[in-house]
């Protein structure tokens, strides 16, 4: 039973998957078998699944038909199809985080907690999903997996470093992906790939049993083609887990009932000097966000340059000093551009990284007293449009940048101090762009809201792409 | 070339460093607490030990803490590798310089709060 065309599965939404399941217009099972398809189908043009848990994923599904068979209610989230970046735990499969030595590990013993608590709540895990080794990426390249693609052109990149998670939701392969984002690993892609991404606060969802890449900014969440879609994951997810030194002692906070509240009343500015967009396409996006939602100031975030600095030496260090005994054994079986960063980054003098995180402090200071005046902040996502896949360089206004390192140049200072970010898609013509939604420390409410309103605007959007 | 723009772009950021010790100040009520007896921000520049202003690092100054680096930490570096990390080490000092240009107030806590 599954009235949904198989066609249109692939952009149904979660919301629109869960209502059919839960009214008997669908089956969890029939959804998954569908799933599958379309990713033997289609995956091999975006290949942005590194793995797939046909069997386990088939059973989960009979299990939810059957219990709805018996008259139990369904989960909030019954037979949602998701996948998640190979740096969260699968119960059964090493946790290869896009690296080769990786594979060599023994399986993991339990899932990640975001994984337990979808599946609690319903949704069905059906592959993991490609990503820049060890997550020192901002391209969606990888040498050992291949890239993954752009579904909106397959010659460019999703961005990174959870570029199979931007890929496998933007290709309509699953209506829900997970990905990290330390310096903007899941804004990026969402830019590139025309999705909605959430970045929550510093602490807010749980980071336990996926591996790290800079503990001090590493973050979980979703991708997903609507901001509803969103915030149901996120409603999902929330919560304290002591198995995360850094997941705060918070209660839930559900956020999707709030979505239709609108932003009568919010104050939103456009950040104003480093994150001016330089791009016409940055610019544009940026100036359409803001008048939909009658944006009419500028703000400036003092010294984010600074911050993208610090972000960037805490990051060369914190992150090389988790694989030093790795780089010492098998430097060999490391991308050569990670290889190379990570070994710079063991040579990073103590002083400027303590320095940094000193700086980082000072810096949220003065942030947060922006939330004072205003309740959102707008930035661009990304400085440009999807590169091609390989390209070294791009033009920043008229400095030639290297892209890898700088894709992330507009994320980086937001991260950096853990604020809450909703990435929203705006589908500019012949490639999407994402424009940032910033606010205050634990106000994701917020920043969805926000998203809604520009969605239900026709400003943001998630385009279906050609394929 | 490319190097030579993104690090003349970096040298165009101001200090805050060359602030006055009163403009210094301002940033927090700490530092207004410190500001008699902290040393003066353009002191604490002096004590940097790497190049301030965003400037590129010397490429024999990169050899020296490359080499010195990796036998220390008995890094495996083959020497067909050296041109990247040097590259990449290149960066981070360079962006590291403008972290370290900034002064802060002595009592600034790192982000991290570690709780006993």
């Amino acid at each position: 039973m599954l009235d949904l065309p198989s066609a249109d599965l692939g952009w149904s939404s979660v919301r629109d998957i869960v209502a059919a399941v839960a009214a008997g217009r669908a089956t969890a099972t029939g959804i998954v078998e569908a799933t599958l398809v379309r990713i033997r189908e289609q995956d091999p043009l975006l290949n942005s699944f590194t793995a797939i848990v046909e069997r386990r994923a088939l059973a989960r599904a009979r299990a939810i038909d059957e219990a709805r068979a018996k008259g139990q209610k369904a989960g909030p989230l019954a037979g949602v199809p998701f996948a998640v970046k190979n740096l969260f735990d699968i119960a059964g499969l090493p946790t290869v985080a896009g690296s080769k030595i990786n594979r060599d590990a023994p399986p993991a013993a339990r899932d990640a907690a975001l994984i337990e608590r979808l599946e609690a709540a319903g949704a069905i895990l059906i592959g993991a999903l490609n990503m820049g080794e060890y997550a020192y990426d901002f391209t969606g390249e990888n040498i050992h997996d291949g890239p993954s693609r752009n579904p909106h052109d397959l010659n460019r990149m999703t961005g990174g470093s959870s570029g199979g998670s931007g890929a496998a939701v933007a290709g309509g392969l699953v209506p829900l992906s997970l990905g990290s984002d330390t310096n903007g690993s899941i804004r990026v892609p969402s830019s590139l790939c025309g999705l909605f991404g959430l970045k929550a606060t510093y602490g807010r969802l749980s980071r336990a049993r996926s591996f790290p890449f800079v503990t001090s900014f590493d973050h979980l969440g979703p991708l997903a083609r609507s901001a509803r879609d969103l915030a149901l994951a996120y409603d999902a997810m929330q919560g304290p887990d002591p198995e995360d030194p850094v997941c705060a002692d918070r209660a839930v906070e559900p956020v999707a009932a709030s979505l239709d509240k609108g932003i009568d009343g919010l104050r939103i500015a456009v950040a104003g000097g480093y994150f001016k967009a330089k791009s016409a396409e940055a610019v544009s996006a940026v100036d359409s966000v803001a008048a939909a939602v009658g944006s009419n100031r500028d703000i400036e975030i003092p010294h984010a340059d600074r911050a993208r600095a610090a972000a960037f030496v805490i990051t060369a260090a914190e992150g090389a000093s988790l694989h030093i005994h790795r780089l010492r054994v098998r430097a060999s079986d490391y991308d050569p551009a990670v290889r190379d960063r990570l070994f710079a980054g063991l040579l990073t003098p103590a002083t400027l990284v303590i320095k940094a995180q000193k700086f980082r402090r000072w810096y949220r200071e003065q942030f947060l007293k922006l939330f004072a005046e205003v309740d959102a902040i707008l930035a661009p996502a990304t400085p440009c449009t999807a590169p091609l896949i390989g390209q070294d360089t791009f033009m920043f206004g008229d400095v030639e940048m290297p892209v890898r390192a700088n894709l992330g140049l507009y994320t980086q200072p937001i991260s950096f101090i853990g604020l809450p970010v909703v990435a929203v898609p705006v589908p500019l013509a012949p490639l999407p762009i994402g424009v940032q939604i910033i606010a205050a420390p634990w106000r994701e409410d917020v920043a969805l809201r926000i998203a809604h309103v520009l969605e239900t605007k026709g400003v943001a959007a998630a385009p279906r792409p050609p394929i | 070339m490319k190097r030579k723009k993104t690090a003349k772009k970096a040298r165009a950021a101001k200090p805050p460093a060359r602030r006055s010790a009163k403009a210094a100040a301002k940033l927090k009520p700490a530092a207004k607490r410190n500001a008699k007896t902290a040393p003066k921000a353009k002191t604490i520049q002096k004590a940097k030990t790497v190049p301030a202003k965003g400037k590129a690092a010397r490429p024999d100054m990169l050899d020296a803490m490359l080499a010195s680096g990796a036998e220390a930490l008995k890094l495996p570096i083959d020497p067909a590798w050296r041109g990247g990390v040097k590259f990449n080490l290149g960066l981070i000092l360079r962006l590291g310089a403008l972290v370290d240009g900034f002064a802060l107030p002595d009592d600034t806590e790192p982000g991290p709060v570690f709780h006993a």
